[in-house]
């Protein structure tokens, strides 16, 4: 019995490089979807849901052979870089981008616009630009829900396993995950080591749920408290 | 309104009697489930093909790497015949009470190849194992050597000619020898070890070029087939592995690279 904790690193490593780039790309993103009024608003809201119903192996194969060498797409990013996409931390980075999009761009979206709208109209009158307002208005009231978006994008690209497994090719170190030597152990009938492996990832996962969740539920107590006794 | 809810009625039963009725009439049939190494995806296809049209009895056949497949079967998978890469599996299901012992069989024998793309500037018919110090080849793909014997004989050819150590760090491993010839072919590894059986199959024809390992680098590849002990359909099981004792089938394994116990 043994415990990869290369693999674990690696796996930590791909899901803070994940939220942080979810977090840059779903802020936007999630702000033009709360407050836009444009009439195809639907289109980009169900563009970003994709994920959460396609099965894992319709990225990896996109990701495989849509930017492999036989594709333009794939002799771009070839002269671009001198590889493909496949095999590469950079290659998971972007599989697992698009796969846990919607677990932060969803709860984003939704605490954006449950901001009551006449603290943005009041702030605005103010003086204060659209770019103040949503930092020093809109952030600051939708932690919760910031913190649970980034939250899901990290467990779930901890306990991500077709894309990897399609594109990954198995390289310790670069792209064997915890779910895939995981996988692999139970393959190769090492029971022990596949258990050791998944209870590290099953208390790992939990912890960071509880922790904030728990967080969660403090920033709502103390938003209460100063914000006075509720009427 | 009468009329509408008959045929309303009309309509339910036939969504609900077809799916049945067909369903019925496959359980009539007589089926059997086949577990099989992945070089035999094509081979075996076509084996299943003939057999079915000959004695009506329909083949089911799933493909993995020989390890993850026993590791199934060790845990109840509803397998009857179980067709691996090599002799040590179907053994250890023998081992195991999995399997019988009496029905192990070796019906073929791989043989591993360096698969390059057609348009690839490795000069693979030629150099053979050389164009893998070649800087172009970045990624070379491999069956996982835990599980599947394809890549254990790879890694294996790579120790005989003092090469593993040079290019470990740009080995990608495939969950099973047809993951590893898929990464080649669809261009994002430049060079695979896969098995002769993939790149002499029909759909693989003019995709690429490829040099047949020599038999001396690698343990050979024995494949052993064998009858799983919980088969609910021993009879029907005996008798497709009968069928793949023919020489009828030897011909056709052996038009796919396979080599024959026979002529060895």
């Amino acid at each position: 019995m043994s415990i990869n904790w290369q693999a674990f690193q690696l796996t930590i490593e791909l899901a803070t490089v994940v939220s942080a780039i979810l977090l840059a790309i779903g802020l936007p993103l999630a702000y033009w979807i709360a407050f836009s009024r444009w009439r195809w608003k639907f289109f980009v809201e169900a563009v970003v849901a994709l994920p959460i119903v396609l099965p894992p192996t319709v990225l990896g194969f996109y990701v495989l052979v849509a930017l492999g060498s036989q594709s333009p797409l794939g002799r771009w990013w070839q002269s671009l870089t001198g590889h493909t996409l496949a095999f590469t931390f950079t290659g998971l980075v972007i599989g697992s981008i698009l796969y846990s999009l919607p677990f932060a761009v969803q709860p984003f979206a939704a605490s954006f616009s449950s901001v009551d709208r006449k603290l943005l109209a009041a702030s605005a009158t103010l003086g204060a630009s659209p770019v103040r307002t949503f930092f020093r208005v809109v952030v600051p009231l939708s932690v919760p829900g910031l913190v649970t978006g980034l939250a899901l994008a990290f467990a779930h690209t901890m306990g991500e396993f077709g894309v990897v497994l399609m594109i990954g090719g198995n390289i310790p170190g670069v792209t064997r995950t915890v779910s895939i030597d995981i996988y692999d152990q139970v393959q190769a009938s090492n029971y022990a080591s596949a258990n050791a492996m998944a209870l590290l990832l099953l208390v790992f996962c939990f912890a960071v749920l509880t922790v904030v969740y728990g967080l969660n539920r403090r920033t709502l107590d103390r938003r209460l408290w100063t914000m006075g006794p509720v009427k | 309104m009468l009329r509408r809810r008959f045929v309303s009625l009309g309509l339910i039963a036939l969504l609900v009697l077809v799916p049945g009725a067909s369903k019925l009439a496959e359980a009539a049939d007589r089926e059997i489930n086949v577990a099989a190494a992945a070089d035999l995806s094509s081979a075996l296809q076509e084996v299943a093909t003939n057999y079915e049209k000959r004695t009506g009895v329909v083949v089911k056949l799933s493909f993995g790497a020989s390890g993850a497949l026993t590791q199934q079967i060790q845990n109840g998978a509803p397998f009857d015949v179980f067709f691996s890469a090599d002799m040590d599996y179907p053994r250890q299901l023998i081992a195991g009470g999995q399997a019988e012992g009496a029905t192990l069989y070796r019906y073929a024998v791989g043989r591993l190849v360096l698969w390059v793309p057609k348009e690839s500037p490795l000069d693979v018919e030629h150099k053979g194992m050389e164009v893998l110090l070649d800087p172009t080849a970045k990624k070379i793909s491999i069956a996982n050597p835990r599980h599947a014997p394809y890549g254990r004989a790879a890694v294996a050819a790579l120790k005989h000619y003092d090469l593993y150590e040079k290019v470990s760090d740009r080995l990608v491993l495939g969950e099973n020898v047809s993951q590893a010839a898929q990464f080649v072919e669809s261009g994002n590894a430049q060079a695979g070890f896969v098995a002769l059986a993939h790149a002499s199959a029909p759909a693989m024809q003019g995709k690429g070029k490829y040099w047949i390992v020599p038999d001396e680098a690698y343990p050979q590849l024995d494949q052993g087939a064998v009858l799983i002990s919980h088969s609910p359909r021993q009879q029907d099981a005996a008798a497709f592995l009968e069928y793949v004792k023919t020489a009828e089938v030897a011909a056709l394994l052996r038009r796919y690279g396979f080599s024959l116990p026979e002529a060895k």
